[in-house]
């Protein structure tokens, strides 16, 4: 007779049959069988899995993207139902917009208390549908096999993105006869998008004839492994190419085609060369309302190549001439066999004369002040200095992430994690624990502000109990910096509700045990940042940053990308809303 | 008996003009017989705050494929924009846009009218076979007729009975409809992943 084993053991095996190793969760009512049998698969002979406990369920889940981030691999979060599942959800929603793959696991009462309104059920695939890529209820034992498989198929092909798997606690204690599934075939679902030939010849011949060609490379030359296919296409036709946040490692910084990050506060040549570029090839990137300023005046004078393998990005915010639908690390191929070599050093010289002008009016000013208060951009460029690009970006959400994105450096594949689409404060901490375990070898460095260092502080104690090793710069300006930047350039410099009373962090670290430093005077940043980067495990290190330092170049929110400002300028009337 | 008010009845959605380049467009969309599709489908609606004039989900001719039929005010760009975004989800197997042209349209309604005051108006039982509709049932009290049409022959009949103020219920079922073309898009899409299934390549990145 077949051996039988319950639900919760099956979703062991299905969980190890994906090749999960690192678990990042949190337990309650409805998921305790599960933990039950995690409790075997966690130590002695059945070991196969490293449970992480978080301290909030959110924290699970922007580990489990961190963790995704830097292995490529899929990130898990297991949680209870209700409350437990509920705080998933802004890590989900982040996930999807930012196509992160992660698998949530989330307890659900059985089957016959659903809708009864029991004690901590909550319609998790109801709430979780619009947010997610794939959510399902797993019903019964027999279902895990099937669910587990498909769910891990449909967050890692294709688009990556988050499923969600809500595992009713029947399903959990029924014993069932388990055989391992693979799911790697869903018809309704086409992960790979057959390339159409004829698109990538009208592309060539676009990009053949193109005197001012501009890509704009996206995450999904990262999440395609395309990084070789784009530097041999861009080589090629020597085309320039400009960086989205999240793609800020799909092409080396040190590339000589790389001109630097696009978007409200990326680079200042970059942006107003997209609109004097006359073909656009965009790669793996969505045409965020942050890269493209207004869409009503976006490179209107460009004839625009859209490279992606989600068909539905295709004229979504940008009126496209040629779509290339399909996966990058195959289109990129093609379309470099159809180009001929170029030269565009002219058109690549146009660009240095701008890049001279923020470099001498931003740039230097941000990271090699002389005077006055320590600033972000010093911290970051401090901090990239000593870790020679072989460090791990996380950041938070605000000033210290666009100072961080800007002013790191990317030589390596994998090395950045940042909340691009959903902007979450609160995400690096918990990301950057993630982080840890997805790269163990190297170095995580996690910038944060004072408001998102506090939105998922609790992780500290994860980082505590764990000894991992994340670099925690706090870039503490005492006030809610992005925000009151904006208050102070669009709405009349009235800081409603900005400025932060913060707590003594030096007390905090010293309960969870963490080393700690801070730095007030720019004559003792290096030593501290050096200090920071030598001693083993988790160090937090405060640095004293002046409270009115902005963020710059900046286009204002609804303004064309030509638009965009070297400097702060004077109050401007308040802003209506709207973008 | 109080006259239903014309104004709870939906216009005859084809006979509004609508600023801005908006038109009335009858999406299709075939999905997998799973719990919660629908909801998905609608979402794609409802985050865009564009109301859904009619909906009609039923099982399709080919066994465990259900068929939506949505109809909606917006420009040929949304329609775009939606349909590549219904399709995106998961289960959904594939999502068409149309134009009334395009296709051939029905909607049924059904009727309860006072059989009394029908009696006494020999006009109800003339509009009733003037505008081709059925009686399905009579009794002392009510009859239930039945008409099936476009939307505009079945509020032109609802509208003349109602001024007689004989009309208690009036049901409309939403649009059905079947394409004009030549080809049966889902079908090929159907067996074009049948094949892929048996070639199952890995993926290119993977």
């Amino acid at each position: 007779m077949e051996q039988k084993i319950t639900g919760s053991e099956a979703l062991m095996l299905a969980l190890k049959g994906e090749g999960v190793k690192t678990i990042f969760g949190y337990p309650g009512g409805s998921i305790m069988p599960v933990y039950d049998a995690l409790y075997d698969y966690t130590r002695g002979e059945k070991k196969a899995f490293d449970h992480i406990l978080v301290r909030h369920e959110q924290g699970a889940t922007h580990a489990a993207e961190g963790f995704a981030r830097v292995s490529g691999e899929v990130g898990v979060a297991i949680v209870t139902s209700g409350p437990g599942a509920t705080n998933t959800l802004t890590g989900v929603a982040d996930a999807m917009i930012d196509s992160t793959p992660i698998v949530v696991i989330a307890g659900q009462v059985p089957i016959t208390a659903l809708g009864t309104d029991a004690f901590q059920e909550v319609d998790l695939v109801g709430v979780a549908q619009p947010i997610s890529k794939w959510s399902y209820q797993i019903r019964h034992a027999e279902d895990i096999a099937w669910a587990v498989s498909r769910a891990f198929f449909i967050a890692r092909s294709g688009r990556p993105g988050p499923v969600v798997l809500d595992f009713t606690k029947n399903a959990q204690t029924e014993l069932v006869a388990f055989k391992a599934e693979k799911v790697d075939f869903v018809r309704s679902y086409v992960p790979y998008p057959k390339l159409k030939m004829n698109h990538v010849q009208e592309a060539a011949d676009l990009i053949n004839q193109a005197e001012r060609p501009l890509a704009l490379v996206g995450q999904g030359v990262e999440l395609g492994n395309a990084q070789d296919e784009l530097i041999a296409f861009l080589e090629k036709a020597d085309i320039p190419a400009g960086r989205t946040m999240l793609g800020l490692c799909a092409l080396p910084s040190d590339h000589p085609l790389n001109v630097g990050m696009l978007g409200m506060h990326g680079n200042y040549a970059v942006n107003l060369k997209e609109q004097e570029c006359d073909v656009l090839i965009a790669i793996g990137m969505r045409f965020s309302d942050r890269v493209t300023g207004s869409l009503k005046t976006y490179a209107k004078q460009a004839k625009v190549i859209h490279l992606d393998i989600d068909k539905s990005e295709m004229n979504k915010n940008v009126k496209v001439t040629v779509p290339v639908v399909g996966d990058c690390k195959e289109s990129l191929p093609a379309l470099t066999a159809l180009i001929h070599k170029a030269d565009h050093s002219a058109w690549r010289a146009s660009f240095k004369p701008l890049d001279e002008k923020e470099r001498t009016r931003v740039i230097e000013p941000a990271i090699h002040p002389t005077e006055g208060p320590l600033l972000m951009g010093e911290v970051v460029n401090a901090v990239a200095e000593q870790t020679k690009g072989d460090a791990v970006l996380v950041t938070d959400v605000g000033q210290n992430q666009l100072f961080a994105t800007r002013y790191f450096k990317y030589p390596k594949r994998r090395s950045l994690c940042t909340s691009g689409g959903l902007g979450t404060m609160g995400y690096g901490m918990p990301a950057a624990i993630g982080a840890t375990f997805g790269a163990p070898g190297r170095t995580v460095c996690c910038f944060m502000g004072d408001g998102g260092f506090q939105m998922c502080i609790e992780e500290l104690g994860t980082i505590m109990e764990q000894q991992a090793p994340v670099k925690m710069i706090l870039m503490n300006n005492n006030y809610l910096g992005n925000v009151r930047q904006w208050q102070d350039m669009f709405w009349n410099r009235r800081k409603s509700f900005t400025r932060m009373m913060n707590p003594c962090y030096e007390l905090i670290a010293k309960g969870y045990g963490i080393p700690y430093e801070a730095v007030t005077d720019r004559k003792d940043l290096a030593a501290a940042v050096a200090k920071m980067l030598a001693t083993a495990g988790p160090y937090i290190l405060e640095c004293a940053i002046r409270e009115d330092d902005d963020v710059l170049p900046m286009t204002p929110p609804g303004k064309s990308v030509e638009e965009m400002q070297l400097e702060t300028l004077p109050p401007a009337p308040p802003y209506k809303g709207g973008e | 008996m109080n006259k239903i008010p014309s104004s709870q009845i939906h216009s005859t959605p084809s006979l509004i003009g609508r600023a801005g380049g908006e038109s009335l467009y009858t999406i299709l969309v075939f999905s997998e017989n799973l719990a919660g599709i629908l909801n998905q489908v609608t979402a794609v609606f409802t985050r865009r705050q564009i109301n859904i004039e009619s909906l009609n989900v039923c099982a399709s001719s080919t066994p465990g494929v259900h068929k939506y039929t949505i109809t909606c005010y917006c420009t040929e760009e949304m329609v775009k924009v939606l349909k590549a975004q219904i399709e995106k989800r998961i289960d959904v197997l594939q999502a068409r846009f149309y134009t009334d042209d395009e296709i051939f349209l029905q909607e049924t309604s059904l009727l309860k009218i006072s059989t009394p005051a029908a009696m006494e108006n020999p006009e109800v039982c003339r509009i009733v076979r003037h505008h081709g509709a059925r009686i399905v049932e009579v009794n002392p009290t009510y009859m239930a007729v039945e008409k099936t049409g476009t939307t505009e022959d079945i509020l032109s009949l609802f509208n003349a009975l109602n001024s007689l103020d004989v009309v208690h219920q009036f049901a409309r079922s939403g649009r059905i409809c079947i394409t004009r073309g030549t080809r049966e898009e889902l079908d090929e899409y159907l067996e074009e992943r049948e094949r892929e299934k048996e070639k199952t390549l890995p993926p290119p990145s993977l």
